[in-house]
């Protein structure tokens, strides 16, 4: 065989291997999820949904843990939202080239970077401690805002970058004011960018668990709560919990409660590249 | 006009939020550190091999931790920086381009998954699965943890490495197809090294990831600070042991309340080192291809 044979062999080689390598994690996943809806399927009924937490792996349920989540993303979303688009549209529209917005960069790339139980301990000490929130859904909200507000930020920029210049300058000549200007021309353009990055965050934010204990969340909560104040537990610590018990019965709720989280989870991903295909087509300057 | 500087004052005002939340987290791990180091010297914290701040014979060695910590982060990157680069350069240099369309996003679904549903899998099937042809293999230990981990972390190797490998001009590709190389020469002879910037940057946050990584630790690997490399054994990594303490009632302003910033702010700095290496080097390969 001469060279080039030898060559082109190789060549086509990492061709299988890479397809290879770009499926098997894959498969691994679809593996691990057909494995989990084996398990709990079968579980998952009416009482289930709706029952409270008990000592008793049969009759225990996610009432506490769904509603509690619910809680946790409500308030996220609203304390995450106005911040993150308003420090993305200064970013890109107002404080470009200056020292400030340099050292924002930097600062929110490393934010990005933070492990997310390092924010459980900012969350401890500064929302349950010093602003004597409490172990609240308040205290939880606010800890995982500022742990998705990265994501917000960088996604709103990039959908406003994407907006022509020339939509600005056309405002500019009709007499609008830089305000007006972002309010009622680049922001609307840029709706579907901000959307899925907000709606990735909040995913983000359901999924989230370690800050939470940290700050101390409850495992073992008897009540669904009525207050942003109150005490509370969301689904991943309830699934945690369960995971930590040796008894299978445990393992099977477990189960159960992880495809819960993984329909919501899967379904907010979807909804948001839906939006990102959808806007792409559709804007097309 | 005032209304004007009034709205751009309260956007400078959110922006700066994030500066905020950067001095709140060096304030609260220094904080709460200082007070640490006032009761255990900092000699023993790096130098003792043992950590035991929850026993009665209390030992403050991080370095049990730490080892446990790089352990699992090593584990992971082995199965996450081959395969992701791999698929990297099989998306940009092999694959049709309706086929990259599909898999990229499923591909990202492997980061979107909750970590404590990673968590779950090692525990529940990996762990056994290893069992089978393992014997001796321990019920917690870094082996599966790491696995599953660099599975998750497979998507920010691959969408990076890809990301800088299209980022190269088309023309550097066609002047080795003219010079007759095949598409494999071309990506490793070619392509790899004129990306080489990005692809470091990817490897480089797989590390970080790996390291605050938390949950797929805490209930897969055990809770067993130990100085090993043992892959097989229960250990205890920085994060699982904050999670550990956070479970538990330690009052506030206890020593052992004190030491999860302790071992935070020595997390923070792994990750913050690793995070600005990557920053730095992702501006200065902007600047080379704009």
């Amino acid at each position: 065989m001469n060279n080039s044979k030898v060559n082109r062999i190789k060549d086509k080689a990492f061709n299988y291997f890479g397809i290879f390598c770009t499926l098997i994690g894959l498969v691994i996943l679809a593996f691990f999820i057909g494995n989990i809806f084996y398990d709990g399927i079968t579980r998952i009924d009416w009482d289930f949904l709706t029952a409270l937490p008990s000592r008793k792996a049969e009759k225990a349920g996610i009432l506490t843990a769904w509603v509690g989540s619910i809680w946790i993303v409500v308030f996220t979303f609203l304390i995450v939202v106005p911040l993150g688009i308003a420090a993305g549209i200064y970013l890109e529209e107002y404080g470009k080239k200056s020292k400030l917005s340099e050292l924002l960069e930097v600062n929110i790339s490393n934010l990005a970077g933070v492990p997310s139980v390092i924010y459980g301990l900012l969350g401890l000490e500064i929302f349950v401690r010093v602003l004597g929130m409490g172990n609240s859904i308040l205290a939880g909200s606010f800890t995982l805002a500022l742990l998705v507000l990265p994501i917000v930020i960088v996604s709103s920029r990039e959908a406003l970058k994407a907006v022509p210049k020339s939509i600005r300058l056309a405002s500019f000549a009709l007499g609008s004011s830089k305000w007006q200007t972002i309010w009622h021309q680049v922001l609307p353009a840029s709706f579907g960018g901000i959307l899925t990055g907000v709606i990735l965050a909040i995913s983000r934010a359901v999924g989230e668990t370690a800050p939470l204990i940290v700050i101390g969340a409850l495992a073992y909560v008897p009540f669904t709560p009525s207050s942003p104040m109150d005490e509370f537990t969301v689904l991943p610590i309830q699934i945690f919990n369960w995971i930590s018990r040796p008894q299978h019965e445990f393992t099977v709720n477990a189960a159960a409660a992880i495809i819960v989280l993984l329909i919501i989870t899967f379904t907010m991903n979807g909804i948001a590249v839906y939006f990102r295909n959808k806007w792409q087509k559709k804007i097309n300057w | 006009m005032n209304k004007e500087k009034i709205i751009e004052g309260l956007l400078k005002l959110s922006a700066s939020i994030t500066i905020l939340t950067t001095i709140g987290i060096l304030y609260v791990l220094l904080s709460e550190s200082i007070s640490f180091f006032k009761e255990v010297s900092i000699l023993e914290f790096l130098t003792d091999k043992e950590w035991t701040p929850l026993f009665v014979n209390k030992h403050f060695g991080i370095l049990p931790l730490v080892m446990g910590t790089l352990l699992t982060t090593f584990i992971a990157v082995s199965v996450a920086i081959p395969i992701g680069i791999t698929i990297a350069i099989y998306l940009s240099e092999y694959a049709p381009n309706k086929f990259r369309k599909i898999v990229k996003p499923l591909l990202e679904i492997l980061a979107a998954v909750p970590t404590i549903v990673y968590g779950f899998f090692a525990l529940v099937v990996v762990t056994p699965f290893l069992q089978s042809f393992i014997p001796g293999m321990s019920g917690f230990n870094s082996l599966s943890a790491g696995i599953v981990m660099g599975i998750m972390i497979i998507p920010y190797v691959s969408s990076l490495s890809e990301d800088a490998l299209r980022a190269v001009p088309k023309a550097l590709r066609n002047a080795s197809f003219g010079m007759g190389a095949t598409r494999l020469q071309t990506a490793f002879k070619v392509m790899v090294p004129a990306a080489s910037s990005g692809i470091i940057v990817s490897i480089i946050l797989a590390f970080s990831r790996a390291i605050g990584e938390t949950m797929i630790v805490a209930i897969a690997a055990g809770q067993q600070p130990r100085l090993t490399l043992n892959p097989l054994v229960p250990i205890e990594t920085i994060t699982a042991y904050i999670v550990q303490v956070s479970l538990g009632d330690v009052a506030h302003g206890s020593l052992e309340y004190k030491t999860i910033f302790a071992a935070g702010i020595t997390l923070f700095l792994f990750t913050f080192i690793l995070n600005n290496i990557s920053y730095y080097i992702r501006k200065k390969f902007k600047e080379q291809y704009e």
